[in-house]
Order: structure tokens, then C-alpha cells, then sequence
């Protein structure tokens, strides 16, 4: 029976089965009313069915997964030369394996190689599971109808029974989160290790070379690349901060003009405006970014070049310029953040109370005064925390770094040249056809792990301040 | 004395009873001030009162009748209010203080404010009290910065328990301490007069007592005015005091007087505990 | 008088009068920078706005040349015949139709280079345009007619006036020969240009004038349908675990908590390299496939629906929760009769918003391959096929000047996809916001 099939009996069987325990508690209630019936019918229908099809869907679930693996090591285990083989190059025969099993291509079962010969035992194998498969899955969904249907009681608690269950599954959806967090931290870590036993920790730290891109061949030069991720650290950093730089000014001071200054009107309309800067997907700026802002800046580099040269200034005559620059990035990424910025900070001024404003303009100080001598002060611990999810944002940022500062690494302090980050080079690294195994690709997961830490200990330490700070005014 | 229903006497609220304007010089004085917020919605309904130099002035009233509004109006805090509109006069020395060419800020230098809740910013009580020094640069040096602070500290009667945790967040400091420490705040801007709204209204019966001794001494060198919910407060710390009602001044008289023999029935029936 | 009550120890009127002036002049000057900093962002926005639908504009026509095609046997290289299969038409040669009658046109051109570069004044997409034609309607075949046909995207570039004449002809992409036969075109009225419906019925191609973006809308659709029906009823269903019955104080509901503040903070490319090490390499899903995608995004949205969810529960009074259960509801009914009908306005605006930014991500799908070219509209959740912010991402990066204006094309057109979602969540909080 195909999966598809068996799901489908599953299902009609909890219908069934739904509309018998129902029909049965029914009957309890019609029936001269010696007793009272615990819950209504219909929680008696989600009884019958829940115990019939839930166990049995487990079972299911867990044999479909594991029955591809378990199969593979049983035929890998009737070959020797497939035993021989090494990990990667198992996989791969593995995966060849699988598709010559797939039913669509038969005639290449004719050959007779080893691989071909494994091909048909494998899916001889399948065949056998999926039948055992059916069998075991319709078994215990008629255990679990017999057990539950024939002992069910008008004092069953059906519905407390049936709601627990609810439960359960609510609280099996937010373990989701958990699960996806372990998902990350085990994607990024498992590789990252196998990466860091080819390159030491310290050279990737440390090293202030970054050229992954290795020879095609063993034997060439320099084959084995180089990663040093420091210039990608300053990258990423550099370009963090002068979106900060940009964005932290321009969106604190708007939204205390915003919330001292400006009229109801005038915030009801301005504000949403703002946030459609925030609505804006990253491609876009990174698009804008590259094809607008870029050549703006280098432009602006020519020309300030051409005053160093005039006025014989050496720093500005000898400037690099190119048109995928860390400023060009910076720059739009600090647009994109400002209205971040402003809701957070909006937020944590408004918590500051009324009281400290009253304060502070019954003593004769003038607006700018209060906001800079007591809102300020007041609400930052706040202020800083909404930063360090900004900068942990700006990290994070991949498309306009991506579309608009470049691939290539430089150690540069110079916003006009052109930098690489952590995040580019991830989606670098793990674009195109990668050999899942090479260092380059594991390079990439050693990133991700660095970039997982970072943005994870900026947010926590975040949320910690502002959650503190929400607390002091509670 | 009025007779008629409680109804009927809300009905016709008329001129002010009692001595609203007093003989002498007045440090402060209301004539026919209206309020309203947001156009039409009228707060305060013709009020003239008088506030003497160096009295204690007592504002009694069941809540939303608008004794809390006209003090705000008398340092002109209602400006932060939007739809805030004041009409007729407020002097202070006789000087028009909603006129154009008075400042805001130069007129709350001269009029304090103590509110309801304790209200220090979160700094340290040195800073607390410097702040309006600091603000109108009325300290040459550090020196008679610290001098300032001291000199309010011990007229608020808050020096003893603080002299060795001035760098402490005034936040620490215990309800009724927070609120001295807000009137040596006030004061240390030395202003002429000092508003006070329901300042013990947060505070346990001992901070209270201490608050009320603190006003009393406070009067010799300011003019004070205080909103009070208790009329017990009222009777034992000011000089006179001002029955308000529905946005209206009912009646204005010797403190003295209005607790034993008021003129106006309504501030009987409200003294004597029939509403409010 | 307190104005001029100078000599009075207690008052320090003359004091704060001297430093009003100053004081007053840094009150304005804050002022003005609160308004600059909104006027730049306000400016920075429109620039953006302005500047990308300005590019996007030559992307909305197209341009036409009018050939007089001979549909003659030889020269679809078909036997005379009466009747011909559609696999025989479909396989007929198409290729020099308009070739032939360019060199009508112009029979002064002989040289084959020059040959060359007037038979690609024609898209190379026009055969199969003709080819369905003459499927569609094979009476044509041995008649000559007057047909429209798409023309190759220089040309285009060069009659919407992005290529300027007056450069000189090294600098140019349509040099002086091209210039003359498009004069000559243009004068024999055979130029039009047209409103560019392939635009938003095509899938991607490597040639500009025929990529359109309808197979990219597609692959969002899948994918968006996907990262709905999951998140969607488990972000609810979490966020009423831990709104409803979760215990307090319990290390594994901190936990919980813990995980979906921090997971709505982690950059999008690490769920890129979740997809691509879990779904991919582990569980052996297909790459580019918008099931993968969907699954990625899903994980993605879940925090923003799991948080918005839980604010809409929990703006619910506790007098309506009070009262179901005063009536003898069992909690899970009070749930799901009151609490949740009553937080609904706010779990959709908020899933609504959260939908719309999975719709503008792209940088953990370019990982698990949906950046790869895809020429044919996906029909399935299973199908190769990429999604409209990295179609943006793929036109980019195309050398080609054509793309600049398709790319800034498919940005309004997600922009406009964006808007009409948050215009949806505006009206839902307007129209069902209650004040408690």
C-alpha cells in the first residue's frame, strides 16, 4: 500500500470511527437515563477517533523515516565492497543507489554491477518495509479502536481525556521553537567542527587572510586557501557601523520628535510612513544600494580624490574607490534601520512616565531639557538595548551587503573601497554546486556558528536590559 | 445661609461665597478664569481667588471639580496639555503670567510644583536637587552649587538623613523622604510660590505629619497653595481654604470659619461628609 | 514686582531671564534637528520609491517591429501537403521567417557580418512566437502577412531612449549601421512599442524582452502557501500553550520563551544554512523546491506569529474569559468559543505582517538553490522554481541594461504585493479594533 494510500485509510478510519463513538455515547444519552454521561457525544467521536489514529500515524511516521536508513545499512551490510568504501564516497553510491532503485529508471537494473545488484536488493527491501509498514500501522489503528471503542463508559472523561490531548499538542507546537534552535545549533556546529579539525581555530580567528577559493585541482598552488576571517569580522563590523552611526542619530532624534514634539496629527501620519521604510525587503535596498547609492558614492570618491590631489592632500589623493563600497552598504543598511530604531526608542520613551516629564517642567525647564537631562537618562538602558538589536540586525544583513559591498576581502578603513562580510561570504560559499564536504563549504558553517553566537548573545543581552528597564517603570 | 435641595443648589451655583480676594497685597490672584479642553468641554467656570504672601491656601472639593486643573493653570503647566485653553487672568505680582512676553519657563522658576506621586528622576539626590540650579545656572561654582543643595536639603528637613548618600539614587529613598526630597527640589529654584497637588495623597500618616510641619515652616518664606482630598488636612495646615464644585468656586474663607460655620450649604453638606 | 525684584535674595528671576535666550535658541535648534532627521528619512524614502519605479518604467512597453513574414513552404521547410500534424508544425523551421524579411527590407545588406546584426534586430524568441501562430491558425502557411514581432532588447533599449545617439559609436551598443535601418524602420512606421504583458506572464529568460516574472509570482505563491499552512495554526497553537496553559515559573516554559524571543532576532541566512543542513542534506528534500523554501520561511515567520498571537490573547479582558468559565466552560472551550474569536483581528494582522515579510526574504532561500534559472513556470510544491525578491536578486545581477528596468519592474510589482498586505492588516485592525 502506497503512503499515500495507507494515510488516506487512516484518516477515513478516524471518521468512522469518530462517528461511532459518537453515535455509541448518544445512545447512552436516549437510553433511559440511568446514569449521567460525563461529556457530550462529540468529545466521545474525538476519543474514539484520537486513540484509533494518533498512535498509529506515530508509528507511521517514524517507520517512513527511518526505513530509508535502516534499508541502506542492511544492503550496505550484504556487500563487502560497499562496506570498503569511505564516508563521502558511500554516500555517494548510496545516492546513486537510491536513484537507480527509483522505479522510473528500471532498464538500468539490466547491468549487473555491484551498485546495480544493491539497487535491486534495496528495493526489494522497500517493497518488504512498506508492506510490513502497512501491516503493523493498520494493526495497532485496530487495537487502538478495540481498546478504546468497547471500553468506553458514560463515566469515561472523554472530554478531560480529549482537551489533556489538546494540550499536549499546543505544547508540542511551541517546542517547535526549541527544536528549531537545536536545529541551527546542530546544522552550524557538527560542521563547524569538521572544519575546524582542518583549520585550527586560531588561524580562522586570527588570520588576516581570507581566499577560499581552492584550485581545482590537489596539486596546485595555493589548493589549499586560506581562512582567515578577520578582514570578514571587519567587514561585517565596519559596515555595522556606519549603518549605526547613520541609523542611531537619525532615529533616536526622530523619535523623540515624534513623541515630545510633534502633533497627534502629524505622528499618526508620519510614523506609518517611517515604518514603510521597515516594510521595504532587504533585495530591494540591496538593489538600490548597488545600482543608485553605489555609484553616488564613488563618484563622490572621485571627486574627493581629485581634491586631495588638488589641494595636495596625500590620504584623500591616494584613495581607493570602487563602486561596491562599504559606505554605499552602510549607508542604505542605516536607512533601513532608522525606523527599527525609532519604534524601539519610541517605545521605551513612552514608558518613561508622566510624572518625570511634569517633574522636570514644573522646575522651569525648557522641552529639550527635560528630554535630554531626565527622559534620556531615564529610559537608557532601554535606549541601548534597542541598539544592540539594531547592530545585531545590522550583522545579520545579508542582501544589501551582498548586492553592494563586495566579495572581496580587504582589511581596509577606507568606507570607499569595497569590503566583504560573514554573512556574503555564507551565501557565497553555499550558492552553486558545493561538494557538501570541501573546506570551503564548512568554512561557511564556521561562519554561520560565529554569526549564530553573535547575534545570539547581542539579543539576549538586549532583551535582558530592556526587559529590566520595562520592569523599573512597572 | 442658602437653603434648598442638593440638587437644586448644584443647579445655581452662583457668585462666589465668603472672602475669595483678600485686602491686602496678593502674591497671586485668579479673575474670572475659565478652562477648557479641546474646544467646547469647560473645566473651570469663573474663578477669581486671591493667594496672599506667605499663606497657606487649601483647595478642598470632590474629585473632577477642577481644583487640580486651576493649579495647574497657576504655573501655567496646562500648556503641555493639548486643547488647552485659559481664559481671564492669572497675576503673579501683578503681572499677567499668560500674557506673550511672559516666558513658561521663567514663570515655573518663580512658581514650583509638588505633585500627587513622588516623582525624582532617576539620578542621585545631589543631582535631583541641582537639577534646577543647574538648569537656570543660578550656581557660579561647585561650591555654591553644593551650598544650594544643602541650604534646600535642611529646609526640606531631608539633610540629616541624607548628608552622607547624596550620590544615592534618589529613587531609594522611602515614600514620604522621595517627597521632600521633590520640595527641596523645588525649592532650591527658590521660587516665590510653591503648588502643591495632593502632595501626601501617596503617603502613609507618619511621612504625612512630617510633610504637613515641613509646608508649615515653608510658609514664612513662600506663598503655598495645596490641593488636599482631606479636609482634616486642610483644617490643620492652611491659613484659608477653597470649597470647588463642579468646576466652580464655591466658597472661600478662614480655614476656621469654613470648618465651623461655612457660608454656603454645599460645603456644609460636603464638610460634614453628605457627598464627596 | 518679581520681573524687576533684583535686590530680593529670594529670587533668582534676573538669573534665569540672562540665560533664557541661550536656552531658548538650543530648544529650537533641537527642534530643527528632530524635523531634519524626519524630512531625510521621508526624502531617503521617496528617493527610493521615485527612483525605482522611474527605472521600472521602460520595463512596462516593449517594442515591436512589423515584418511582412512569407509563410512559404520553403521557407518552413514543410512539403507541400494539405494537412500537416501539430507535431510536424511544431517542428517546421521557423528560425528564418524574419530573417528573410528584414533582408527584404534592406536589400542593400550583403555583407554577412552585417547579415548577422540586422537578423538579430529580432528577438530570438519571436520564432516560437510565429510558431504558435502558424499552430494556432495553419491556413496562414503559404500566405504572406504583415506581423508584429517582439524585437531584440537593444533595439528596445534604444527606442525607449535609454541609449543615447550622440555618443560616439565606440561607446554605444547600437552602432551608426543599426542607427540608419532603425531611421529607416521607424520611417516605414514598422516601430511601435507596446505594453509589456509578458512581463507578468512569462518565467524568467537569459533574453531581457522575454523574461517575465509570472513563473517567480508562482514559485512565492507555493512557497508562501506553504509557510501559511504551517505557521499559521502551530504559531497559534503555541502562542495559546504559552498564553493559556503553560505553568509560570517553569524552567522548560522559560525555555520556550527564551527560544522564540531569540529565534525572532537570528539573522535569515542561518535559517538559510538550517534549510539547506537539516531539510536538504538530512532529510534529502529536492533543492529549489518551494517545499523547502516554504519550510524555511515557516520557521522564520513562526516567532512573529507565535508574539503577535500572544499580545492578541492577552488584550483579551479577563471579565469575558471570567464569564465563560462562570457559566461552567471548561478552559479549553472558553478558548476556543471566546478568547480566540476575540483575538482573531489581532492574530491575522499580525500573521498578515509576518507573511508579508516572508514574502520580501530571499537570503536563505539563494541557499537552498532557489537562486538557480528557471525558465519554466513550477507547477507544484516540488517543482524547481525560485520566488519574486530573488527573481529581483537573479535580474540584478544580469549584465544586460534591459534587466536594470526589469529588476526595478518586479520590485514594484513585490512592493505592490507588499502594500495590498499591510493594506489588508490596516483594515482588519481598523475595522475589528475594540478598546477594552
Amino acid at each position: 500500500m502506497s503512503d499515500l494510500n495507507l494515510f488516506s485509510v487512516l484518516i477515513l478510519s478516524a471518521l468512522i470511527v469518530f462517528f461511532l463513538s459518537q453515535k455509541k455515547a448518544k445512545n447512552w444519552q436516549t437510553s433511559a437515563g440511568s446514569e449521567r454521561v460525563h461529556s457530550l457525544p462529540v468529545y466521545y467521536g474525538y476519543f474514539g477517533s484520537i486513540w484509533t489514529v494518533i498512535p498509529a500515524l506515530f508509528v507511521f511516521a517514524f517507520w517512513s523515516f527511518f526505513s530509508t536508513n535502516v534499508i541502506s545499512t542492511m544492503v550496505v551490510g550484504q556487500f563487502v565492497e560497499l562496506q570498503a568504501l569511505d564516508k563521502s564516497s558511500l554516500s555517494l553510491a548510496l545516492n546513486e543507489i537510491y536513484l537507480m532503485s527509483d522505479a522510473s529508471i528500471v532498464p538500468s537494473l539490466s547491468d549487473n554491477t555491484i551498485k546495480a545488484q544493491a539497487a535491486n536488493l534495496f528495493m526489494q527491501y522497500s517493497q518488504y518495509s512498506a508492506i510490513f509498514k502497512s501491516i503493523t500501522v493498520l494493526a495497532i489503528a485496530a487495537l487502538g479502536f478495540i481498546l478504546t471503542y468497547w471500553r468506553i463508559t458514560p463515566t469515561t472523561k472523554a472530554r478531560n481525556s480529549v482537551e489533556n490531548i489538546v494540550v499536549y499538542a499546543l505544547l508540542s507546537c511551541a517546542v517547535i521553537a526549541i527544536l528549531t534552535t537545536a536545529g541551527i545549533i546542530f546544522s552550524v556546529l557538527l560542521e563547524s567542527i569538521e572544519f575546524f579539525k582542518t583549520i585550527p581555530v586560531s588561524d580562522f580567528l586570527f588570520g588576516t587572510h581570507w581566499s577560499p577559493q581552492i584550485a581545482l585541482r590537489e596539486d596546485q598552488a595555493g589548493s589549499s586557501g586560506a581562512f582567515g576571517a578577520v578582514p570578514l569580522f571587519w567587514g561585517t563590523i565596519f559596515i555595522s557601523l556606519i549603518a549605526i552611526i547613520i541609523a542611531g542619530p537619525l532615529g533616536l532624534i526622530s523619535a523623540i520628535y515624534l513623541s515630545e514634539y510633534a502633533s497627534k496629527r502629524v505622528r499618526s501620519i508620519v510614523k506609518p510612513v517611517l515604518e514603510i521604510l521597515a516594510g521595504v525587503p532587504t533585495v530591494v535596498y540591496g538593489f538600490f544600494a548597488a545600482l543608485t547609492i553605489g555609484p553616488l558614492v564613488r563618484d563622490f570618491g572621485y571627486w574627493l580624490r581629485e581634491m586631495g590631489v588638488n589641494l595636495d592632500i596625500q590620504i584623500l589623493a591616494n584613495l581607493t574607490v570602487s563602486t561596491e563600497s562599504a559606505l554605499a552598504a552602510g549607508l542604505v543598511m542605516g536607512m533601513m534601520i532608522v525606523p527599527f530604531i525609532l519604534s524601539l526608542s519610541d517605545d521605551v520613551i513612552a514608558a518613561v512616565p508622566d510624572s518625570m516629564r511634569d517633574g522636570s517642567t514644573a522646575m522651569g525647564a525648557t522641552k529639550s531639557e527635560t528630554v535630554w537631562k531626565v527622559i534620556i537618562p531615564a529610559a537608557l538602558p532601554g535606549i541601548v538595548g534597542g541598539f544592540l538589536l539594531a547592530i545585531s540586525r545590522a550583522i545579520g544583513e545579508t542582501m544589501i551587503v551582498l548586492m553592494a559591498a563586495g566579495v572581496a576581502s580587504n582589511l581596509t578603513a577606507n568606507p570607499m573601497n569595497s569590503v566583504t562580510t560573514v554573512t556574503t561570504q555564507i551565501v557565497t560559499l553555499l550558492t552553486g554546486d558545493q561538494e557538501f564536504d570541501s573546506v570551503k563549504t564548512l568554512a561557511a558553517f564556521a561562519l554561520g556558528l560565529g554569526l549564530f553566537i553573535t547575534t545570539l548573545v547581542l539579543n539576549i543581552i538586549a532583551l535582558h536590559v530592556v526587559r529590566r528597564y520595562r520592569e523599573q517603570y512597572e | 445661609m442658602r437653603k434648598g435641595t442638593d440638587v437644586e443648589l448644584l443647579q445655581n451655583l452662583g457668585d462666589t461665597v465668603g472672602k475669595p480676594l483678600i485686602d491686602g497685597d496678593s502674591r497671586m490672584s485668579c479673575s474670572k478664569v475659565d478652562v477648557f479642553y479641546n474646544n467646547n468641554n469647560q473645566a473651570i467656570f469663573d474663578i477669581s481667588v486671591d493667594l496672599g504672601k506667605n499663606e497657606i491656601l487649601a483647595m478642598i472639593g470632590p474629585s473632577g471639580c477642577g481644583k487640580s486643573t486651576l493649579l495647574r493653570c497657576l504655573n501655567r503647566m496646562n500648556d503641555t496639555i493639548e486643547g488647552c485653553k485659559v481664559e481671564g487672568e492669572i497675576t503673579l505680582d501683578g503681572i499677567d503670567v499668560y500674557s506673550k512676553n511672559i516666558d513658561p519657563v521663567l514663570l515655573r522658576s518663580n512658581v514650583g510644583m509638588v505633585f500627587q506621586k513622588p516623582n525624582p528622576f532617576p539620578k542621585s539626590i545631589y543631582d535631583n536637587v541641582a537639577y534646577g540650579p543647574r538648569l537656570h545656572g543660578l550656581a557660579r561654582n561647585g561650591a555654591e552649587l553644593d551650598d544650594l543643595v544643602e541650604e534646600s536639603l535642611i529646609k526640606s528637613g531631608l539633610w540629616k538623613e541624607t548628608k552622607d548618600r547624596l550620590n544615592k539614587p534618589g529613587t531609594g529613598l522611602s515614600g514620604g523622604q522621595q517627597q521632600r526630597l521633590c520640595i527641596a527640589r523645588t525649592i532650591a529654584v527658590k521660587p516665590e510660590v510653591i503648588l502643591m497637588d495632593e502632595p501626601t495623597s501617596a503617603l502613609d500618616p507618619i511621612a504625612t505629619a512630617t510633610i504637613e510641619e515641613l509646608m508649615y515652616e515653608l510658609k514664612s518664606s513662600y506663598t503655598i497653595a495645596v490641593v488636599t482630598h482631606s479636609m482634616q488636612q486642610a483644617a490643620r495646615i492652611s491659613d484659608r481654604t477653597a470649597y470647588f464644585h463642579l468646576g466652580r468656586l464655591v466658597e472661600v474663607n478662614e480655614t476656621n470659619k469654613v470648618f465651623t460655620n461655612p457660608e454656603h450649604e454645599l460645603t456644609e453638606n460636603y464638610i460634614t461628609g453628605r457627598f464627596g | 514686582m518679581w520681573l524687576e525684584d533684583i535686590e530680593s535674595n529670594m529670587n533668582n528671576t534676573k538669573i534665569v531671564q540672562a540665560s533664557l535666550k541661550k536656552r531658548y535658541a538650543k530648544e529650537r535648534r533641537f527642534k530643527a534637528y528632530g524635523i531634519f532627521s524626519i524630512s531625510l528619512s521621508l526624502l531617503f524614502l521617496s528617493f527610493l520609491l521615485f527612483d525605482i519605479t522611474h527605472k521600472a518604467m521602460p520595463a512596462f512597453t516593449q517594442t515591436y517591429l512589423k515584418l511582412d513574414i512569407d509563410f512559404s513552404y520553403k521557407n518552413l521547410k514543410l512539403k507541400e501537403g494539405s494537412r500537416y500534424s501539430e507535431k510536424e508544425l511544431f517542428s517546421a523551421s521557423y528560425r528564418q521567417l524574419t530573417s528573410k524579411s528584414l533582408y527584404e527590407i534592406f536589400p542593400e545588406v550583403t555583407n554577412r557580418k552585417d547579415k548577422k546584426v540586422l537578423r538579430n534586430f529580432v528577438s530570438s524568441g519571436a520564432q516560437y512566437n510565429l510558431r504558435d501562430l502558424v499552430i494556432e491558425n495553419p491556413s496562414l502557411i503559404g500566405t504572406k502577412k504583415s506581423i508584429w514581432v517582439l524585437a531584440d532588447d537593444d533595439i528596445d533599449s534604444f527606442a525607449k531612449g535609454l541609449i543615447d545617439r550622440n555618443l560616439p559609436e565606440s561607446e554605444r551598443r547600437i552602432k551608426d549601421n543599426q542607427l540608419v535601418w532603425i531611421d529607416t524602420l521607424e520611417a516605414d512606421n514598422r516601430i511601435e512599442k507596446r505594453l509589456n504583458i509578458g512581463f507578468l506572464t512569462q518565467g524568467d529568460s537569459r533574453e531581457p524582452e522575454q523574461a517575465g516574472i509570472w513563473g517567480a509570482i508562482k514559485g512565492s505563491f507555493f512557497t508562501m502557501l506553504i509557510t501559511l499552512i504551517l505557521s499559521f495554526p502551530i504559531g497559534v497553537a503555541a502562542a495559546v500553550y504559552l498564553e493559556e496553559f503553560a505553568p509560570k515559573n517553569n524552567w522548560f516554559v522559560d525555555l520556550i520563551e527564551v527560544n522564540i524571543n531569540n529565534l525572532a532576532a537570528v539573522p535569515s541566512v542561518v535559517f538559510g544554512i538550517l534549510g539547506l543542513a537539516v531539510y536538504i542534506n538530512l532529510f534529502g528534500l529536492p533543492r529549489s523546491a518551494p517545499l523547502v523554501g516554504g519550510l524555511v520561511l515557516f520557521l522564520m515567520t513562526l516567532p512573529t506569529i507565535i508574539i503577535a498571537t500572544r499580545a492578541a490573547i492577552k488584550s483579551v479582558p479577563p471579565s469575558i474569559r471570567e464569564a465563560a468559565l462562570g457559566v461552567g466552560a471548561s478552559k479549553m472551550q472558553m478558548i476556543s468559543h471566546h478568547v480566540l474569536p476575540l483575538a482573531m483581528p489581532g492574530i491575522l494582522t499580525g500573521s498578515i505582517i509576518g507573511m508579508a515579510q516572508a514574502l520580501g526574504e530571499s537570503a536563505p532561500l539563494l541557499m537552498i538553490g532557489m537562486v538557480a534559472f528557471v525558465a519554466d513556470i513550477p507547477q507544484g510544491f516540488m517543482d524547481p522554481s525560485t520566488v519574486l525578491p530573488v527573481q529581483i536578486f537573479i535580474w540584478s545581477d544580469s549584465p544586460e541594461r534591459a534587466f536594470i528596468a526589469l529588476t526595478s519592474a518586479a520590485i514594484v510589482v513585490l512592493l505592490i504585493f507588499l502594500f495590498l498586505m499591510n493594506l489588508l492588516a490596516i483594515i482588519l485592525r481598523k475595522k475589528f479594533e475594540t478598546r477594552w
